[in-house]
């Protein structure tokens, strides 16, 4: 292949990394306060529905992005509620909340399909950066959504490790017991990022239909949710190491479809499987490795936290 | 400041509430549908005509109530599987990919042997079914067992390799040579298809899905392995004292939740299509688990709330035609599972009114899942 073709590449890859990476960045803060959010499929799907409706009706991709965070945000408040507030099966909700958000956007995208988006996020080459050689058509000839990601992935960082509400934050899911003793208010806290969580998924759903597809079609997400929370593993919780994974994922989404495009003698069928399986292969790797290194989950990840409790 | 605000405290029941067991699930449908019919209404809809239309479609014809009887064959097989892991607190996602293999592989043994006679080739469909399901159930459980590898995702991901490899067959290799290039296989010789119950739809796999359930009934209740599963569902530290190898009973309650999926399959295959096609499942697997979840694990609750579920189905098929989306049903099951979520507190704890005792502070150790064998 030639150099023009890797370049194409590697800037799809960019471009599929993204929803990935918002998704997985908010699920890196819900579950560093202790709550995993398996729901990030139906939130993304919620999202992109929403965000798609809501630009057709005004035109502009930003209400509609606003909008999609707005209503992911709402669906991930009910998973707080029910698994902060009401102590429910963090597993079960979050699929109840996939199952239902599925349900919800492919009933009120139906009159949807099929139409175009009246505006989408636009590629704008940036000046100068856009201008360097190989790393300027990759990185820096995107849309808004993208070069929002370059920002928000050290602010993320820099919060978790170097300010004190990002302290507190790792200290609710690390051990909320002792959190709770000097006075943090863990289910405050809970709530808090697990919203956070929401609103970036359904910007991560806004993306897949305002900017990478750009279209609204049920289900469109495909396992992206899914692969999200894989990614959060992969990434060991912390949000530079997810936008590395992000990268790497949107890197074998990409090439599936350039060998697909291509035509390759493998049946397109098993090219489809590529990101499942290698997914699960990451996952698998990337365990093991946590464990080796000691460097484990947030330590009360999945675990209610009952204060009267025995 | 969970439980202890004001003067109502929530403390942990000793044992569920038998009566709440029973109550909130019920509740919870009621809700649901309530919650439906105003988003209906909001958006143009007449709930009562379209709750009475799925009613009919349900029960208000002798083929409405056959096929839901046949939609509740999948949903109970798969359902017991999914109940049976859960119980273990290991989160199998992945029955719909486990009812996709087990369809693959009876298929495989009906169009390779087609001449074999039906004492001979059902049975083979039938273990084919059910040993390529709990094969697919395996794949997540080893690096679970062994590397404490998540399993809700593994699972799930393996749900999209099987669909895209039936896919394959049926559109590649498979294909009907004279199926006017339909993404199917040619027909299944007659001995290759279950017995039906008269002239209806209903087929032998109705029979496999009642003793499945009462068999994970008596083995649940009444063997040691039954009671080992409830043990490590509970509490793995106690089971690990107890000296139960976890990692083996972990292999072993997904083999044996993906082999029930399998029999979905095999039994969806044998009993109704006669072929393998494209799309077998409606996404009985992903149904399969509020099935669980609503029945609260207990296999023979399960065989009703199957025939409920399969009744909502059946009944969003045929508000389809006046232009609701089939993505409604979807929306009503999440939100039943919603509401049976919320009222779990009602079943496990109980409100108390005064001022609280400053209590000791404490993680929930029952959400924790049983750790990898050491």
């Amino acid at each position: 292949m030639q150099e023009s073709m890797w370049i194409a590449i590697l800037t799809a890859t960019v471009t599929a990394g993204t929803p990935l990476l918002y998704a997985a960045l908010g699920e890196v803060l819900a579950e560093r306060a202790g709550v995993m959010n398996l729901g990030l499929e139906g939130m993304m799907l919620v999202g992109a529905m929403t965000g798609f409706s809501v630009t057709v009706r005004t035109g502009n991709p930003w209400l509609g992005l606003l909008a999609a965070m707005g209503a992911a945000g709402v669906l991930a408040l009910v998973h707080a509620f029910l698994t902060v507030g009401l102590r429910a099966n963090q597993v079960v909700s979050g699929l109840a909340l996939t199952i239902f958000g599925t349900g919800l956007s492919g009933y009120l995208g139906k009159p949807m399909v099929g139409i175009p988006a009246k505006a989408t996020f636009k590629t704008w080459a940036l000046p100068w950066l856009g201008d360097i050689p190989v790393i300027g058509p990759v990185l820096f000839h995107h849309d808004a959504l993208v070069y929002l990601t370059y920002l928000l992935v050290p602010a993320i960082w820099f919060f978790l490790y170097h300010t004190r509400p990002g302290m507190n934050l790792r200290a609710v899911g690390e051990n909320p017991a002792a959190a709770d003793a000097v006075g943090i208010d863990v289910s405050a806290t809970r709530y808090a990022y697990v919203v956070v969580g929401g609103l970036l998924s359904g910007a991560a759903g806004a993306y897949l239909s305002l900017a990478y597809a750009p279209s609204w079609l049920e289900n469109m997400t495909a396992g992206r949710g899914w692969i999200a929370v894989a990614l959060v593993i992969f990434a060991m919780w912390d949000p530079v190491r997810a936008m590395l994974g992000a990268y790497l994922f949107g890197g074998v989404d990409a090439l599936t479809f350039r060998l697909q495009a291509l035509g390759v003698l493998i049946p397109s069928f098993f090219l489809k499987m590529l990101p499942y399986v290698f997914t699960i292969v990451v996952l698998i790797v990337s365990t093991r490795e946590t464990l080796l290194r000691k460097s484990a989950a947030p330590g009360a990840l999945g675990l209610t936290y009952d204060r009267e409790g025995r | 400041m969970s439980g202890a605000k004001g003067f109502i405290r929530l403390e942990k029941r000793p044992k569920p509430s038998p009566l709440l067991t029973f109550l909130v699930p019920a509740m919870s449908v009621v809700l649901a549908l309530a919650l439906g019919a105003v988003f209906l209404a909001v958006t143009g809809y007449s709930p009562a005509k379209v709750y009475s239309t799925m009613l009919s479609g349900a029960f208000g014809s002798q083929y409405g109530i056959s096929e839901t009887v046949v939609k509740a064959i999948p949903l109970m097989l798969a359902g017991l599987g999914v109940a049976v892991a859960f119980r273990m607190l290991l989160w199998n996602i992945g029955a719909e990919g486990q009812l996709y293999m087990g369809a693959f592989a009876a298929s495989w043994v009906a169009l390779t042997f087609p001449g074999l006679s039906k004492p001979v080739l059902l049975p083979a469909m039938f273990l084919a079914g059910a040993v390529a399901g709990g094969v697919w159930g395996l794949l997540p459980a080893l690096p679970r067992a062994y590397f404490g590898v998540n399993e809700v995702i593994t699972s799930l991901m393996l749900n999209y390799v099987a669909i895209y490899w039936v896919d394959y067959l049926v559109y590649g290799p498979w294909k009907d040579p004279r199926g006017y290039n339909f993404p199917l296989t040619p027909p299944f010789s007659p001995s290759a298809q279950l017995p039906t119950l008269g002239q209806t739809r209903v087929h032998l796999g109705l029979v496999f899905a009642l003793v499945a359930a009462a068999t994970l009934y008596l083995v649940l209740r009444r063997l040691k392995w039954g009671y080992e599963i409830r043990v490590i569902g509970e509490s793995a530290t106690a089971a690990r004292y107890a000296g139960m190898n976890i990692a083996r009973n972990i292999l072993l309650v997904m083999f044996l939740s993906g082999g029930l999926a399998g029999l979905a399959g095999m039994s969806e295959v044998s009993g109704i299509t006669h072929r393998l096609q494209h799309g077998i499942s409606p996404g009985y697997g992903y149904t399969a688990i509020i099935v669980a979840w609503l029945s609260k694990l207990n296999p023979i609750a399960l065989i009703g709330v199957s025939f409920f579920l399969s009744a909502l189905l059946v009944g969003g098929y045929s508000i389809q035609t006046s232009g609701l989306p089939a993505a409604t049903v979807s929306m009503l099951q999440g939100a039943i599972l919603f509401f049976v979520l919320g009222g779990d507190i009602l079943i496990n704890y109980r409100f108390r009114f005064g001022s609280g005792r400053a209590g000791a502070t404490a993680v929930d150790r029952s959400a924790r899942r049983p750790a990898v064998g050491e």
